[in-house]
C-alpha cells in the first residue's frame, strides 16, 4: 500500500507536470530562488545590524564596536556581491523558465519589479560608498552612508513580495474573452495582501541575519573567546533577532487570516484536512496524506479551526473539497508550513526566556547548553524561512497565477534538456556556496591572527619573502581608517575573532536543504 | 511624435546606452586583467583594475537589471519572445555575470595567490564572454531573428553573421572604453609606466575596434537589410559621430590628454548603441514587431514613467555621488607611493609591503 502508493502519488505530479521542461524549470527556480534568499536577508538586515553597531564605535568611542562594524562590512561586501549576481540570475529566469507568465502578465506584475530595480540601485551605489568608504570620509557622514542601504533594502523586498503576493492573491486586471484588460498596476504593488506578505518575510530576514551572526560568536564564546568583542557582536544582532521572534508568530498569523477564502486547498494541504469536518477541525501532527486520508496522525482538537479561522466551531474546508488537478502536493506543503511553524514558537521560546532570565539577574550566555542552542539558531531561522517559502509556493501549485494560470501554461517549450542546464546550475551554486565559506573563513584566521587589513593579492610569491602576515594591508583599506575614527585598533588591545565563518557555513546548509526539497 | 509608447521605449534605450557605457567599462577592465600577463608583471594593472572598478562594479550592472525590467514591463510579449527565442546567448551570458561578479569578489579576499589567481582567471574570462553574448542579441534583435510569437531558431537567430559581428564589437567597445578610463585613473594616480603601458593598450585596442566596428557594417547589408537601411539613412549621422569620437579618443591618447580622452570615448560608445537604436527604429522586433504595436497597457508604461522619474530625481544623483567620490583625491590619495592622506598625516605603509617594490 505506502510505497507504491507513494510512488503513484509522485509519477501522478509528474504526469500533471506535462511539458518535459517544466520539471527541471521548477526545480531551477526553487534553487536560485531558495539561495538567492538567504543572501537577500542579509541584504536587508545587515545594513541596519551594522548601523546601529558603528553608531555605537563613533558615539561612545568604543574601538570594540568599530572593529566589528569595519569586519562585518567586509563580510557583507561578498555576501552582497554574489547576493546581486543571484538576484539577477533570477531575472533572466523569470522570461527564460516562465515566457507564458511574463509575456501575458508583464505589464501587470512590472511595476513593483521597476520599483525593485530602483531600490536596489540606490542599494548598489551606497554599498559602495560605505565599503570603501572607510578612512575616506568624515566619519559621521560615512555613518550616514549605510542608511539609505537599510531603507533600499527594504523597499526592495516590498516590492518583490508584491510580485509573489499578487502570484498568491492576484488584482488589478480583468480577463475578457481570454485578453488581460483593465489592468491596474498600482493595486498590484499596494494592496492588503502585499503588506501583510512583506511585514512577515522583513522580519524573517532580520531573523536570519540576526540569529546567524549571533550563532557566529555563540560558537567563538563556546571556544571560550569571552571577551567583550564576543559579547558585543552577540548582542546587537541577537537583540534585532529578538524583536523580530517575538512579532513574527503574530505576523504570520495575521497574513494567513484570509486563507480560507484566498486559497483554500492550501490551507486544507497546511492543515491536512483531508475531509471538512463536522464541527471545530482539530490540529494535525504527524502522519502522512494517502488516497484522500490522512492517516498516522496525532490530532488536537479545535486548535486548527482556532488557529486559522479564528473561530471554534467553523470546520477549515477538507480536501474533499477539491478536484484533484486542483489540489497541490499536500504532504509537501503540510510539513513545509509544520516545520516553520515550529521552529518559529520554539526561537520565540528561546529568546523570550534569555531575556526573562537575564531580567532576573541569571546570564544565559554562561550556560553551555544555551550558547550551544544559539550556535545553531542561525540555521533554524534559515530554514523557518525556507520552509515558509516552499509552504508558500508548492501550496499554490497547480497554479502559478492563483485561480488564473496553471504552471504548465507558463513554462517556455524547452525540453528536458533543462535538466543538463539545471545540473549546472547546481554545481554553479555549490561552487559559489563553497568558495563564499572558504573566503570567509580564511578572513576570519586571518583577522584572528591580528591582520587588521587583508592583503591585496596580486602580487607573486611577494609576501612569502615579506614576512608575517601582518605587515600586509590592502592597498585601498589604509590604516588611515582606524587612525581617523580615533580608534587604532591594531594596538587597542582587542582579541580578534572568527567573524562571519559561521554565517557561511550556516548559508551552505541552508543551501543544501533548499536544494535537497 | 513624443507618444508614451516611444517615451518607454527611449528610457528603456537610455538604460542599455548607460548600460553599454558603464557596464561596458567595468567588463572591459577584465579583458585587461585576463591580458595582463604573469602573476608579477600583471600585478600593478590588476591592482588598479580592482581599485578603479571596486566600489562601482555593483551600480553598474544594475542597469542591466532596469533595462530588463522596462523590457519585460513595457513590451512584455516581445520579451517572451526574445527570451524563447535567444535563450542560449542569455544563459551564456548570463553565467559569465554570476561568475565575473563573484569571483571578482573572492579575489579581494583571498588569501593566497594560487587563490587569487583562480578567481582572478575566472573573473578576467567571464568578463569577456559575457559581453560578447550580450552582444550576440543585440545582433539577433537588429537583423529581425526574434519572431514576434517566440521559439525562433536558438542557434541561427545568433549564429549569424550581424550577430558575431556585434558580439565582437561589444568585445572591443568594452576593452576600449576600458583602456581609456584605466588609463586616465593609472595617470591620475602618478603611476608612470603602467600608464605608459596602458596607453599603448588603449592605442591598440581602440583602432582594432573601429576596424571591426565599420569591418561590421559590410554584412550586415545583406544579412539585415531592414537594419542597413536604417544604420545607412536615419542613424547615418550618428555612426559619423561615433567616427568622430572614436579618432578623437585616438589622437587625445596619443598626445596624452587622457582626462578628455575619456570623454571622447564615451561619446563614441554612446553613438555607436544609439546608431543601433535609431537604426532600428520603430521596431522592437525588427521586421516583427513595432514599438506601438509591442506596447504593454497604458496605466503600465505611465507607471513605469514614474518610476523612471522618480529613478532621475533620486538614483541620478546619488550615482553622481558615488562616482564623484571615487574621482575625489581622498579615494585616490595614496596610490603613488607616498602620497599624503588627507588630514591623517602620512599613510603608514610598510617598507617590506610588496607593492612598494613593483614599478611606479
Ligand atoms: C524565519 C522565518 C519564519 C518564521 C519563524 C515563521 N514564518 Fe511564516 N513564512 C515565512 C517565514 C517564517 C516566509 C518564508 O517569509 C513566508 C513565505 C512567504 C511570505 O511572505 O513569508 C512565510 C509564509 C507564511 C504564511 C503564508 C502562506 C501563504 O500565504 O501561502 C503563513 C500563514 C505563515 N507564514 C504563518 C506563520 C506562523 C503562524 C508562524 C508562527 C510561528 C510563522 N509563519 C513563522
Ligand atoms: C518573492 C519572490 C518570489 C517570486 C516572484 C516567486 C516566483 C516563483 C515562480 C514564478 C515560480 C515558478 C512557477 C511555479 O512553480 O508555480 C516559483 C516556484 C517556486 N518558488 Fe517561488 N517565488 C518567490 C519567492 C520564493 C522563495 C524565496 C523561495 C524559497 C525557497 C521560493 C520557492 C519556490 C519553489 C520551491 C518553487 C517550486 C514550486 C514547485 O515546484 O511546486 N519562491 N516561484
Ligand atoms: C522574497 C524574495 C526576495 C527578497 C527579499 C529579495 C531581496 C533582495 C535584496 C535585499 C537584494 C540586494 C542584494 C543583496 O543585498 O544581496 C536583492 C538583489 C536582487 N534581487 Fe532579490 N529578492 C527577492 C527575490 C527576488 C526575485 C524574485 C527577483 C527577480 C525576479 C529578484 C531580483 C533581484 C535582482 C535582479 C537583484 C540584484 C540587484 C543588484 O544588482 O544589486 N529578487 N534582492
Amino acid at each position: 500500500m505506502d510505497a507504491t502508493q507513494l510512488l503513484a502519488q509522485a509519477s501522478d505530479v509528474v504526469a500533471a507536470a506535462d511539458p518535459a521542461g517544466l520539471m527541471p524549470a521548477r526545480q531551477q527556480m526553487a534553487l536560485s530562488l531558495g539561495w538567492h534568499i538567504i543572501l537577500a536577508c542579509f541584504g536587508v538586515a545587515f545594513p541596519a545590524i551594522i548601523f546601529v553597531m558603528h553608531l555605537r564605535g563613533i558615539r561612545k568611542n568604543d574601538p570594540v564596536a568599530l572593529n566589528l562594524a569595519k569586519r562585518w562590512g567586509k563580510v557583507s561586501a561578498v555576501l552582497f556581491a554574489i547576493g546581486a549576481v543571484s538576484g539577477t540570475v533570477l531575472s533572466f529566469e523569470m522570461g527564460l523558465l516562465w515566457p507564458g507568465l511574463m509575456g501575458t502578465f508583464g505589464d501587470v506584475l512590472g511595476l513593483p519589479f521597476a520599483f525593485e530595480g530602483l531600490a536596489f540601485f540606490l542599494e548598489a551605489i551606497f554599498l559602495g560608498i560605505y565599503l570603501y568608504g572607510w578612512g575616506k570620509m568624515p566619519p559621521k557622514l560615512h555613518l550616514l552612508m549605510v542608511l539609505p542601504m537599510a531603507i533600499t533594502g527594504v523597499i526592495g523586498t516590498y516590492c518583490v513580495l508584491a510580485v509573489n503576493a499578487w502570484m498568491n492573491a492576484p488584482t488589478g486586471f480583468d480577463i475578457v474573452n481570454g485578453e488581460v484588460v483593465n489592468i491596474a498596476p498600482w493595486a498590484v504593488l499596494f494592496n492588503q495582501h502585499a503588506f501583510l506578505a512583506f511585514g512577515h518575510m522583513w522580519l524573517a530576514a532580520y531573523m536570519v541575519a540576526g540569529f546567524s551572526i549571533a550563532s557566529v560568536y555563540a560558537v567563538g564564546m563556546l571556544k571560550g573567546r569571552r571577551d567583550r568583542h564576543h559579547r558585543l557582536g552577540f548582542m546587537v544582532p541577537f537583540a534585532f533577532a529578538t524583536i523580530a521572534a517575538l512579532a513574527q508568530p503574530f505576523a504570520g498569523h495575521f497574513l494567513g487570516h484570509d486563507l480560507a477564502e484566498r486559497q483554500p486547498a492550501k490551507l486544507a494541504a497546511f492543515e491536512f484536512a483531508d475531509e471538512t469536518a463536522d464541527g471545530a477541525t482539530p490540529l494535525t501532527i504527524g502522519g502522512i496524506y494517502v488516497d484522500g486520508e490522512v492517516k498516522w496522525a496525532v490530532e488536537i482538537p479545535y486548535l486548527s479551526s482556532v488557529a486559522s479561522l479564528n473561530s471554534f466551531t467553523e470546520p477549515v474546508p477538507g480536501l474533499d473539497q477539491f478536484a484533484e488537478e486542483d489540489e497541490p502536493p499536500v504532504n509537501f506543503a503540510h510539513y513545509s508550513f509544520q516545520a516553520m511553524v515550529g521552529i518559529g514558537l520554539l526561537l520565540l521560546a528561546a529568546v523570550a526566556l534569555f531575556w526573562f532570565l537575564r531580567w532576573r539577574k541569571r546570564d544565559l550566555l554562561e550556560n553551555k547548553w544555551f550558547l550551544r542552542f544559539m550556535a545553531v539558531t542561525g540555521l533554524l531561522a534559515m530554514t523557518a524561512m525556507e520552509a515558509g517559502w516552499i509552504a508558500t509556493e508548492v501550496g499554490r501549485q497547480p497554479w502559478i497565477v492563483y485561480g488564473v494560470m496553471r504552471t504548465p501554461e507558463a513554462a517556455a517549450d524547452h525540453s528536458a534538456g533543462l535538466w543538463a542546464v539545471y545540473g549546472g546550475s547546481v554545481l554553479l551554486y555549490g561552487g559559489m556556496t563553497i568558495a563564499a565559506i572558504a573566503i570567509l573563513r580564511s578572513m576570519s584566521r586571518r583577522w584572528r591572527e591580528g591582520a587588521a587589513d587583508l592583503p591585496s593579492p596580486y602580487g607573486p610569491k611577494l609576501l612569502a619573502a615579506d614576512g608575517p602576515v601582518e605587515v600586509r594591508d590592502c592597498i585601498d583599506e589604509k590604516d588611515g581608517a582606524d587612525v581617523k575614527d580615533g580608534a587604532d585598533v591594531k594596538n587597542g588591545g582587542v582579541e580578534l575573532d572568527d567573524a562571519a565563518v559561521q554565517d557561511g557555513a550556516d548559508a551552505q546548509a541552508a543551501d543544501s536543504e533548499g536544494t535537497a526539497k | 511624435m513624443m507618444s508614451l509608447e516611444f517615451a518607454v521605449a527611449a528610457a528603456l534605450f537610455a538604460g542599455v546606452v548607460a548600460y553599454a557605457v558603464f557596464g561596458g567599462a567595468d567588463f572591459g577592465s577584465g579583458f585587461h586583467d585576463l591580458t595582463a600577463g604573469g602573476a608579477r608583471r600583471g600585478a600593478p594593472l590588476r591592482t588598479l583594475i580592482d581599485h578603479s572598478i571596486g566600489p562601482v562594479w555593483e551600480a553598474n550592472h544594475v542597469w542591466l537589471i532596469y533595462v530588463l525590467v522596462m523590457w519585460w514591463t513595457g513590451f512584455p510579449e516581445s520579451f517572451a519572445a526574445a527570451m524563447t527565442t535567444l535563450y542560449v546567448p542569455f544563459v551564456f551570458a548570463l553565467i559569465g555575470i554570476v561568475l565575473r561578479g563573484a569571483s571578482f569578489a573572492f579575489r579581494k579576499y583571498s588569501e593566497t595567490l594560487w587563490q587569487a589567481k583562480l578567481f582572478g582567471v575566472v573573473f578576467a574570462t567571464s568578463s569577456v564572454l559575457a559581453p560578447f553574448f550580450l552582444g550576440t542579441i543585440v545582433g539577433a534583435l537588429a537583423s529581425g531573428r526574434v519572431p514576434a510569437g517566440g521559439n525562433g531558431d536558438p542557434w541561427t537567430s545568433w549564429i549569424n553573421p550581424t550577430a558575431l559581428f556585434t558580439g565582437c564589437i561589444s568585445v572591443g567597445t568594452c576593452a576600449f572604453l576600458a583602456a581609456t578610463f584605466l588609463t586616465a585613473d593609472a595617470a591620475r594616480r602618478g603611476e608612470t609606466a603602467l600608464t605608459a603601458k596602458l596607453r599603448v593598450r588603449s592605442l591598440v585596442v581602440g583602432a582594432a575596434t573601429g576596424v571591426v566596428v565599420f569591418a561590421g557594417l559590410i554584412p550586415i547589408e545583406h544579412d539585415a537589410p531592414t537594419f542597413w537601411d536604417g544604420l545607412t539613412g536615419r542613424a547615418a549621422p550618428v555612426m559619423a559621430l561615433s567616427a568622430l569620437g572614436g579618432i578623437a579618443t585616438l589622437v587625445l591618447l596619443w598626445r596624452r590628454r587622457f582626462g578628455p580622452a575619456r570623454v571622447t570615448a564615451v561619446a563614441a560608445v554612446a553613438a555607436v548603441m544609439a546608431g543601433w537604436g535609431i537604426g532600428q527604429y520603430p521596431w522592437v522586433l525588427v521586421d516583427q514587431v513595432s514599438i506601438s504595436e509591442g506596447a504593454g497597457a497604458t496605466a503600465t508604461l505611465q507607471g513605469l514613467l514614474v518610476a523612471v522619474g522618480i529613478a532621475a530625481v533620486i538614483v541620478g544623483p546619488a550615482l553622481g555621488y558615488l562616482f564623484y567620490l571615487t574621482q575625489s583625491p581622498e579615494w585616490n590619495g595614496e596610490a603613488g607611493g607616498g602620497v599624503k592622506a588627507d588630514e591623517g598625516g602620512p599613510i603608514r605603509r610598510p617598507a617590506s609591503h610588496w607593492s612598494s617594490r613593483l614599478g611606479g
